[in-house]
């Protein structure tokens, strides 16, 4: 009932091939938007803005990226962490070098660079396939952060490797809270989130699909794949650049090439796996997850232990903590294996109908 | 998204409330403690942590606190890792806003990320040995306290204790540098660079990729050149794998001498016989000989509040460098309160005062039964490492033994080195350096 | 050139201590088209329960029996529990799965046997042997040469297991298609849980040869990214795959660890060392690039 599509009339092409064709849908994201942009920055305290939601949305921003790749490309990738590392050192090194260079732009620059990147390391593709694919990107992911480890010129010379992030700041004002972060991260996330939203149903999306179902199949009807898988990494590593450089600007603010490790490439493979492959909603719903579960149960575990009076040690609570997060993503897979996205899409089919039963 | 998140959020909430019911008493020093007890790293931050929580307590229950001041902690598990460290620090910074001690992250990179956001918050950054090594030069870096020692200043007394070893003079020998290939292994090079040039002995550096558990190139090549010593700055699984190298290949375990994180009984036990004769750095001593330790294990361990479950780690070079650490962070707050007032909790702008006017004595190490645990320590706002000095020890087989006494890096060499790299870093960041003259 | 052959020599024997690992991946690939991230945890697991059983008390022998079972038990019950819930599903969900494993390993066994580093002594020193350094000036470790001995005779066992059995070949069926092999009658259940029993020996295996060389820790899961490469070049089916592409990868990225950086030196200036951990993986790139399916893999033939 809440959730009808019934009665909703297009009169207009434009109409009928808007983003949001339903009307819910449309009221449900301005509001989503709305409460981002207004509600939290006027609710949230510093800790939930430097801790978790200005991680929460450069996470999602990268999970997005490797989304579209593996989602709806089809092409596992297990390097999206070294993407993020070349956009981060990328807009480093604009900032540093080009006089006078807005920090958009510079962030935009360093999604070209880790697209261009990106390009380089998606070739092999063309051959290579599934898991022989996926082993295959670990190679970017060492050795670009070996690159940026090894030539001294990347960190401005650097004696650690270790960058530290210039100011920000946008037409003269300076962004500099915690704050005012969070909201410049929520704005490049949004707008990326809605191009890639536009994007994947596009004949480019589509022809991804194609290409993700069966390749060979894709080819016969006159796809071309060499195109369409390299754009597919382009785009890609695009959104994990520009994630990278919101990283190091907005998050950290000094950032390492080890920072960037196959660890953190893994992260963001589960955030997509939880949250639901092929689903622009489930890069969101997955990186909460990810990134929430840990912070939950190391306040949770410590607080269970003491009410019961069960005396844990440190240590122990720490390896609880490892197990438990090991335990539950096997338990999601099993009880869902295609992701949040796809529970949130079970509910509004039952909203169509609540509250009646047919 | 938001939707989703909800529950989850009002659940975190609903126990963070729970968990800051406990600390509302009268006055408490508040230690944020961003630690790792899991991880590659996990068992060096167990003997770690364990031992400054231990001082803690056993400050706590053989004085009750500093000056009537009980002393409280909150620790947060970081996994070693940067993002994950962050997020601690912003979760017990809210805590740490009435009062704080020195925070000790034991971890290079999150002391990298912390830096910036220490300084804003006010809340003072203890790096130990390890860290943002140039925030020595206090005045662009005023939160933020690489005591004791530093990368550079340890390559500098490792440098002068080969010299002793090699008669005097290094013109003409050969040293190895075989380093771990990241922002802690690359860090040391430009001492060892300027020693080179100043002594006229040849280095050659050799990275090895993290992890490190294959060496078997490095160590042929070792073989080939044939150094005089090799420095060695290893982590984790790196250690053992290189002195099982070094066996591996016949190279003198008494040739080689490696930094701090590569001198713990952790470091050397899982490599069995390879490491016998083998040298590390360290700026605290190892053993229950220290009054300080022993007083520790009675009294704490007596009461039953121990931290670390295996008793068996008490007396460990790492879990005595939990103690050092924890009496440097509380002689500052007795410093502290000094001067803000006897019996009151300090602010974190009031415990930066205090690390950068630290002045530990042997007197002072003696009267705490720490003597010799750690070195003398003296801090200025143009000096917030404050000694210098490392010791080297031995791997007998069984324990590690001190084999010289506090040896100091060459000071006039180094210290430049951190002054120039400090500047460059405020003129980067647009930080106007405080005048040290006029601090006091 | 002696020291070229003294380099290529370690190397090769240290690609057999990569092979080792890689076995397990391969055995579990080949019988369930599960690629199971959890081999190196698998191998950590194996090697803390051995050092963990022999601080209680039990002699090697005792503690590698215990190990054994601790490894079968949690081989079956991974199956029961995890793998036999997820069949049917895409590969990427089982693999997903694995990496879930592998943390749920990673807080379990430290939480069993407790996280310090241990030593673990087998009895075989890791010295040069006295002969070639006389002879020919080469250093051959006695230990590396005793773990190829383990590894061949492993390899080989396993290849005739795999070619000879009943259950071998009901494995290479079940690998080739489920429910095939399913409506010829066999045991699926059964069959998966005598896979994951053989790659939880597999593991204890390496795990023993791991974790004398390096001490046992946390550290002897990063030993499976040095079987990833191996894997790759060798096929993910193949068991004699694994053994030379572990021995091509070992040679290859020891030899370029001692040549390739000088090269670089020389044009960019600076230290280039430390090339290890990426040449492996690029050189298995450039190899798929002419073999997608590996050395030894099996070809797939696309049909529309």
């Amino acid at each position: 009932m809440l959730y009808r599509e019934a009665g909703q009339f297009k009169t207009s092409y434009a109409a009928d091939q808007q983003l949001f064709p339903i009307r819910q849908d449309r009221i449900g994201v301005l509001l989503l938007l709305a409460v981002a942009f207004v509600g939290v920055p006027l609710l949230a305290s510093e800790y939930w803005f430097s801790a978790i939601l200005i991680p929460f949305l450069i996470f999602a921003l990268a999970a997005l990226g490797l989304n579209i790749l593996t989602g709806y490309a089809g092409q596992l990738s297990l390097g999206s962490a070294a993407f993020m590392a070349v956009g981060a050192y990328a807009a480093y090194n604009f900032q540093l070098r080009v006089e006078g260079i807005p920090v958009l732009l510079s962030f935009a620059c360093a999604g070209l660079t880790a697209a261009g990147v990106g390009v380089l390391f998606g070739l092999p593709s063309l051959r290579i396939k599934g898991f022989y694919l996926a082993v295959a990107t670990l190679a970017a992911q060492f050795f670009i952060v070996w690159c940026l480890t090894k030539f001294p010129w990347l960190s401005n010379n650097s004696s650690s490797g270790v960058i530290s992030t210039q100011p920000i700041e946008i037409l003269g004002l300076a962004v500099d809270t915690p704050r005012e972060k969070y909201l410049l991260v929520l704005a490049v996330v949004a707008l990326l989130a809605l191009a890639a939203k536009n994007l994947v149903r596009s004949s480019t999306g589509r022809a991804w699909m194609a290409v993700r179902d069966m390749d060979v199949a894709a080819s016969v009807i006159g796809i071309r794949l060499m195109p369409t898988k390299l754009l597919a990494f382009a785009v890609s590593s695009f959104y994990c650049g520009v994630a990278g450089a919101l990283y190091a600007f907005c998050y950290l603010g000094s950032v390492e090439p080890d920072g960037f490790s196959l660890d953190m490439s893994f992260k963001i493979l589960f955030m997509i796996i939880i949250g639901g492959v092929g689903s622009i909603l489930g890069s969101f719903l997955g990186a909460a997850f990810i990134l929430l579960l840990p912070i939950f149960l190391d306040v949770a575990l410590p607080a269970a232990a003491g009410l019961f009076g069960l005396p844990f040690s440190s240590a122990t609570v720490s390896h609880i903590q490892i197990l438990v997060f090991g335990a539950l993503i096997m338990f999601f897979l099993i009880v869902e294996p295609h992701g949040l996205a796809r529970l949130w899409q079970i509910a509004k089919e039952k909203l169509r109908l609540w509250p009646f039963p047919h | 998204m938001m939707h989703r998140c909800k529950p989850v959020l009002s659940a975190v909430a609903l126990s963070l409330a729970m968990l800051s019911q406990g600390a509302a008493a009268a006055e408490e020093q508040f230690f944020p403690i961003p630690g790792y007890r899991v991880g590659p790293y996990g068992a060096n931050g167990q003997a770690f942590y364990g031992g400054f929580v231990d001082y803690l307590n056993y400050v706590n229950l053989k004085e009750k606190g500093v000056n009537g001041v009980a002393l409280t902690w909150e620790e947060c598990e970081t996994e070693y890792n940067n993002a994950k460290g962050v997020e601690c620090y912003e979760r017990l910074k809210g805590k740490a806003a009435k009062s704080a001690g020195p925070i000790h992250t034991m971890s290079t990179g999150i002391s990298y990320a912390l830096i910036d956001k220490s300084a804003q918050d006010k809340l003072p950054l203890a790096m130990v040995g390890y860290g943002r090594t140039d925030a020595v030069d206090g005045s662009v870096f005023p939160y933020a306290f690489p005591l004791v020692t530093t990368y550079q200043m340890q390559a500098s007394a490792i440098v002068r204790f080969v010299k002793d070893k090699l008669g005097g003079s290094l013109a003409g020998k050969k040293i190895v540098y075989l380093y771990h290939d990241s922002a802690y292994g690359k860090e040391a090079i430009v001492a060892l660079e300027a020693e080179a040039a100043l002594n006229k002995f040849a280095l050659v550096q050799i990275p090895v990729a993290h992890p490190g558990n294959e060496q078997g190139a490095q160590w042929l090549k070792i073989r080939q050149e044939k150094p005089d010593f090799v420095v060695f700055w290893g982590w984790g699984v790196m250690n053992q794998t290189a002195l099982k190298g070094a066996q591996k290949v016949g190279y003198p375990r008494d040739k080689m001498i490696g930094s701090w994180w590569t001198g713990s009984e952790e470091d050397v036990v899982p490599a069995g016989d390879a490491a016998k004769g083998y040298m590390a750095a360290t700026w605290n001593v190892a053993g229950k000989q220290v009054p300080v330790i022993a007083d520790i294990e009675k009294v704490v361990y007596g009461a039953g509040k121990g931290n670390l479950q295996d008793k068996a780690r008490i007396g460990t070079v790492l879990y005595n460098r939990g103690v050092s650490a924890a009496v440097l962070s509380v002689e500052a707050i007795r410093k502290g309160q000094e001067k803000y007032g006897k019996g009151k909790a300090l602010s974190g702008e009031q415990t930066r005062w205090a690390l950068e006017n630290l002045n530990i004595t042997e007197a002072r190490l003696k009267a705490l039964g720490a003597t010799d645990l750690l070195p003398e320590i003296r801090t200025s706002c143009d000096n917030h490492e404050g000694s210098g000095k490392v010791k080297i020890q031995q791997w007998d087989g069984a324990k590690w033994v001190p084999v010289s006494g506090w040896i100091e890096g060459n000071k006039a060499l180094i210290h430049p080195l951190f002054q120039a790299s400090a500047k460059q870093y405020a003129k980067e960041k647009g930080i106007t350096p405080r005048d040290c003259a006029k601090e006091k | 050139m002696e020291f070229f052959f003294e380099v290529l020599i370690g190397g090769l024997l240290s690609g057999v201590m990569y092979a080792l690992v890689a076995l397990g991946f391969v055995l579990i690939y080949k019988a369930s088209g599960v690629f199971n991230f959890a081999q190196g945890a698998m191998v950590y697991l194996a090697a803390l329960s051995v050092a963990g059983c022999m601080e209680k008390g039990a002699p090697l022998w005792l503690a590698v029996i215990l190990a054994f079972v601790i490894m079968t038990l949690f081989g079956i019950a991974t199956e029961r529990f995890v793998l036999r819930k997820l069949v049917n599903q895409p590969p990427i969900a089982l693999f997903m799965a694995t990496i879930g494993l592998a943390f749920f390993i990673e807080g379990l066994a430290p939480l069993v046997f407790g996280s310090e580093p241990r030593a673990l002594d087998l009895g075989i020193v890791d010295e040069p042997i006295p002969y070639f350094l006389d002879q020919w000036n080469m250093v051959i470790s006695k230990f590396d040469l005793v773990a190829a001995g383990v590894a061949s005779v492993l390899v080989a066992t396993l290849a005739l297991f795999f070619q000879t059995t009943r259950v071998g070949r009901a494995l290479r069926a079940v690998a080739d298609d489920h429910q095939a092999a399913l409506s010829i009658g066999i045991p699926l259940q059964h069959i998966w849980a005598i896979v994951w029993g053989v790659a939880g020996f597999v593991a204890l295996v390496a795990g023993l040869m791991w974790g004398a060389r390096n001490g046992v820790q946390f550290a002897l899961t990063f030993t499976a990214l040095k079987a990833l490469p191996v894997l790759i070049l060798g096929g993910f089916t193949s068991v004699p795959g694994a053994i030379v592409g572990g021995l091509i990868i070992g040679a290859s990225e020891k030899l370029a660890e001692i040549y390739i950086p000088p090269v670089l030196a020389g044009w960019f200036g600076g230290n280039f060392g430390g090339i290890e951990g990426w040449f492996p993986y690029i050189l298995a790139l450039l190899f798929l690039l002419v073999r997608p399916e590996g050395l030894f893999g099996e070809r797939h033939i696309d049909r529309v």
